[in-house]
């Protein structure tokens, strides 16, 4: 690794530009860059765990909130055309048919390239996310980490 | 470096990479994962059907410093080789 380094901001939780982020992530990893993917707001629903996890010590709104919110990437919405949950499930039908990697496997495919995926815990807070309801192997950081990758950076992307 | 269709097709692949049926970014990540195991020197062919291989391709090669040396057309899917240069 090290002949460039590429930070990607995903803000949206839509499935479409998660997808988007994660294909560009890979891609990069492939050609040998450091890429750093820093999860913030809606973004952090993709992380999630797609199982209910029981977590005490949560205010009324930050349940409200856990419960509205999709968990993981199979719950993710279209930014467009999402017909009340029947879009994703075309798109997923002909991204199958076209032979794109599902999302799940990008995440998984990312991991295993090395992409440093962190969690914004600012947003955290403010949705009331706890670490035990986000996936494995997140780092936990704020701006200033995600600023000093993006020094660093010669592409930076906000999705 | 890119040569004729004559000496593609004379090539002998130390690795063949079959990333056939996978859309972008399969066919890279396949690259990524085959070149591994080809010696320095050595020449390693990728076959993919999703287009966007012919310019995806070339550019990864470029970027991870290999040579790329051209593509084959075949019924139905692409042949595209190149050389492991470090």
């Amino acid at each position: 690794m090290g002949t460039g380094r590429k930070t990607i901001i995903v803000f949206s939780g839509e499935f479409d530009k998660v997808m988007a982020a994660f294909v560009i992530a890979n891609g990069a990893a492939a050609m040998d860059d450091e890429v750093t993917m820093f999860f913030t707001f809606w973004g952090l629903n993709a992380l999630r765990r797609p199982e209910k996890v029981t977590v005490n010590g949560k205010t009324l709104v930050q349940r409200a909130f856990a419960w509205m919110m999709p968990r993981g990437p199979e719950r993710l919405s279209l930014s467009q055309m999402n017909f009340a949950g029947a879009g994703p499930k075309l798109m997923k039908r002909v991204m199958r048919q076209a032979n794109v990697m599902p999302l799940q496997e990008l995440i998984t495919e990312a991991r295993e390239q090395g992409v440093k995926m962190v969690a914004c815990t600012m947003s955290m807070d403010v949705m009331g996310l706890l670490k035990e309801e986000l996936i494995d192997g997140l780092e936990y950081a704020g701006v200033a980490s995600y600023l000093a990758d993006a020094d660093q950076s010669n592409v930076n992307l906000f999705i | 470096m890119t040569v004729g269709t004559d000496d593609l097709k004379a090539l002998t692949a130390d690795q063949v990479v079959d990333a056939r049926g996978t859309s972008c970014p399969g066919p890279i990540l396949a690259a990524k994962k085959g070149i591994r195991t080809v010696p320095v020197g050595g020449v390693m062919e990728v076959l993919a059907t999703d287009s966007g291989t012919l310019k995806d391709l070339p550019a990864w090669s470029a970027k991870m410093g290999h040579d790329f040396l051209g593509s084959l057309e075949e019924a139905g899917y692409l042949r595209l080789f190149l050389r492991k240069m470090k």
